[in-house]
């Protein structure tokens, strides 16, 4: 039964995926991805809640002779990965027949999307699932490969621009990566650990040799790291979220650059050990400040409102790796639900992104204006999930920066936090006066309409956002686990 | 085989190794640099089986043999059709030239033993000592594709990244487990793929695979 529940969140999605390429994409398939997402999220809920029943800090269990492995950690990511995909697939249906019936798409790629985003979503389950570093590296490179087309989906220049450099950028990050796990794994070898399995590395960390874990640690970061989006290993993810179609933008902007980072908790736990925290603290510093400058940099002067909300995640990976380079209890409770948080509220911000780019053509933040008047269905849902994204109360994101910010001063690294808070102004105010332009100025033009198909996902994401920001709830006690199997240090 | 012969049909193959690597700067002619390409993949399955053969181990040999059947073989053979379909055999000016570039690689060669030194170190072996190679062929690759600017020789770069990690992972330890090396395998292929058809898109969308025509995003 364990085992099963394992393999499931891999399964289902890549199920969908075979049904969507014999079917193709039509009236009644359009809801299966929908449906498979919610599969995967109720997978999730139960290994979390087996993991409750098993107590904390230990495995839930293992599948396929070892290649799979569930702890609290995993769970919670595997929440996350469900989460997001059910909100875009919810959104899908609506979106690709306004594509359609634009004239951008046809039932050929629409038939390709079906099966790309569910191989991308199965991609992604199998990444946080997965038991060694090696079979970890082949699911975040698949991601990659799978969402080449839907970044070049709309086959513009622009469109197959940002595909080619995507691509490539992405997998010269991944190989570094690649030789950073071989490198691991002579290590590893040499006292006597023939896998890539992280709880036997991990166990043997302290005999690891320091010289090789430096620099195969310094590698798995930043590779792992470009595919987080992190700076100064960004130039891609600008151009690749603002040229995919929204739900799949919603997708690598709100999961695909947290399940990247994923990787990098796991080489933590390990490199902790082996070098001491010193070493990745002061790159994950280094990464995180670098990503939070280039992204206030940028946002001053930025045009287009999607790569504005690509350089937002920009800003919220510098934050997520900030936390983890600080490690205590606190921190890391704080990045698991910034993760979360994050994975929503850029979610309901893409979709609704990708509705005013359907209705007005342009992608220009100056085409955009007096949204409160013309659509205030659409206009709502943007203007809280900015709010959302630049860590306002009552959303959850304000609880996870707070958190963040509390652990840092208590760990010694106020003047890192002192210098994220002045960058993360810098944002406020830049997003700040840009979101205003959008939703109040201009004069009258012509009404957007918001389909119900996008308007409950985005209602729903909200919700959810500002929930976690009064209450944990249930998710306190998986949280406090998951940080733990992250190797919090109290 | 004897020790001494063993010692030097290894340093024969990476020698090879690191001429084919090196040489790609040289040539400008795309074909011949899918040519040198396909060669250095056999230097690569020469070094492996070379290993498999000294340490009497058939799965290595079988594996060195999948590995040159995929890098010497199916990858150039996919390259060269893309080249014959595009109809365009050469580089246009590189933005580094060929006397620089070749000048470059000496600077990362001498870099990339500096950085392995703490490799060698661990267990210094025949075949840990050539390490400093496959790391030097894996700078020369970054250094093609940030300097080239045809799709074609991007690709090149990268590959020749991704044979010096396979070069590396064989060198200081028998290669990766064989699940994650037949997963490698794969998304090294479909990559290759993915990237060939995204080339079609661009002379589709641009008329050419010159890739500083890729000017549309920015900030």
């Amino acid at each position: 039964m364990a085992s099963l529940l394992l393999i499931a969140p891999v399964a289902v999605p890549a199920a969908a995926a075979c049904v969507y390429a014999v079917l193709g994409w039509n009236r009644i398939t359009a809801w299966l991805g929908a449906l498979a997402a919610a599969g995967l999220l109720t997978c999730a809920v139960a290994l979390a809640t087996t993991e409750k029943l098993y107590g904390g800090g230990h495995a839930l269990g293992e599948a396929l002779a070892g290649l799979l492995h569930s702890d609290a950690l995993s769970a919670f990511m595997l929440i996350v990965i469900g989460t997001v995909a059910l909100l875009a697939m919810l959104a899908s249906p609506a979106y690709l027949a306004a594509e359609l019936a634009a004239g951008h798409t046809g039932p050929r790629a629409m038939r390709r999307y079906g099966v790309l985003t569910q191989s991308f979503i199965a991609a992604m389950a199998l990444a946080v699932l997965a038991s060694s570093l090696g079979l970890l590296w082949v699911a975040i490179e698949a991601t990659t490969i799978l969402t080449a087309f839907l970044v070049g989906h709309r086959r513009t220049r622009q469109a197959t621009e940002a595909a080619w450099k995507y691509v490539v950028i992405c997998s010269v990050g991944i190989a570094l990566a690649l030789l950073g796990i071989v490198l691991v794994h002579y290590a590893g070898d040499h006292v006597g650990v023939a896998s890539l399995d992280w709880a036997e590395l991990a166990e043997h960390a302290n005999r690891l040799d320091p010289g090789v874990m430096r620099i195969a640690v310094m590698l798995l970061v930043l590779g792992f790291g470009t595919k987080a989006g992190l700076a100064p290993m960004h130039a891609w993810l600008p151009d690749a979220h603002s040229q995919a179609p929204a739900p799949v933008s919603a997708l690598m902007s709100g999961v695909l650059l947290s399940v990247a980072f994923y990787a990098i908790l796991r080489v933590k736990v390990i490199a902790d050990v082996a070098l001491g925290a010193g070493f990745t603290r002061t790159l994950l510093v280094i990464v995180a400040l670098a990503s939070l400058a280039v992204a206030a940099f940028l946002l001053l002067g930025q045009r287009d409102y999607k790569r504005l909300l690509a350089y937002s995640s920009i800003e919220h990976m510098g934050l997520v790796a900030l936390g983890a380079a600080i490690g205590n209890t606190l921190a890391l409770v704080a990045v698991l639900l910034h993760i979360l948080g994050h994975g929503l509220g850029k979610s309901v911000l893409f979709l609704s992104a990708g509705q005013l780019h359907q209705a007005l053509g342009s992608s220009r933040i100056h085409a955009v204006h007096g949204l409160v008047t013309r659509a205030p269905m659409l206009a709502g849902p943007f203007a809280l999930g900015l709010l959302a994204l630049l860590g306002l109360p009552p959303f959850s994101l304000f609880a996870s920066e707070l958190g963040i910010a509390r652990a840092g001063f208590a760990a010694g690294l106020g003047w890192a936090i002192a210098a994220a808070l002045v960058l993360m102004l810098v944002i406020v105010a830049a997003v700040g006066r840009q979101g205003q332009q959008m939703l109040l100025g201009g004069g009258p033009g012509e009404a957007i309409a918001l389909p119900r198909g996008v308007a409950v996902p985005l209602l729903a994401g909200l919700a959810a956002c500002a929930a976690l920001g009064i209450t944990l709830g249930p998710l306190h006690s998986l949280l406090q686990a998951a940080a733990t199997i992250a190797g919090a240090t109290p | 085989m004897t020790d001494a012969m063993y010692v030097q049909l290894l340093d024969l193959a990476c020698g090879a190794f690191l001429l084919t690597g090196v040489l790609v700067l040289w040539r400008r002619e795309l074909s011949a640099i899918v040519w040198l390409f396909a060669l250095e993949g056999v230097a690569l399955t020469a070094l492996i089986v070379v290993l498999g053969v000294w340490q009497a181990d058939l799965e290595l040999i079988l594996v060195g043999l999948g590995v040159g059947a995929l890098r010497a073989g199916l990858l150039p053979y996919l390259m060269r059709r893309a080249l014959v379909a595009s109809g365009a055999g050469r580089e246009t000016q590189p933005l580094v030239n060929v006397a620089t570039s070749l000048l470059v690689a000496a600077v990362l060669a001498m870099l990339a033993y500096a950085v392995s030194q703490p490799l060698v170190r661990l267990s210094p072996t025949p075949a840990t000592q050539a390490v400093p190679i496959a790391l030097t062929v894996l700078l020369i690759g970054f250094f093609v594709l940030v300097t080239r600017r045809r799709a074609l020789s991007q690709l090149v770069g990268f590959l020749l990244m991704d044979n010096a990690i396979t070069a590396t992972a064989f060198l200081t330890t028998s290669g990766v487990p064989l699940v994650v090396e037949l997963g490698i395998s794969l998304d090294l292929l479909l990559a290759v793929l993915v990237l060939q058809v995204l080339t079609t898109r661009m002379r589709a969308a641009f008329g050419g695979t010159d890739l500083d025509e890729l000017r549309e995003l920015h900030d």
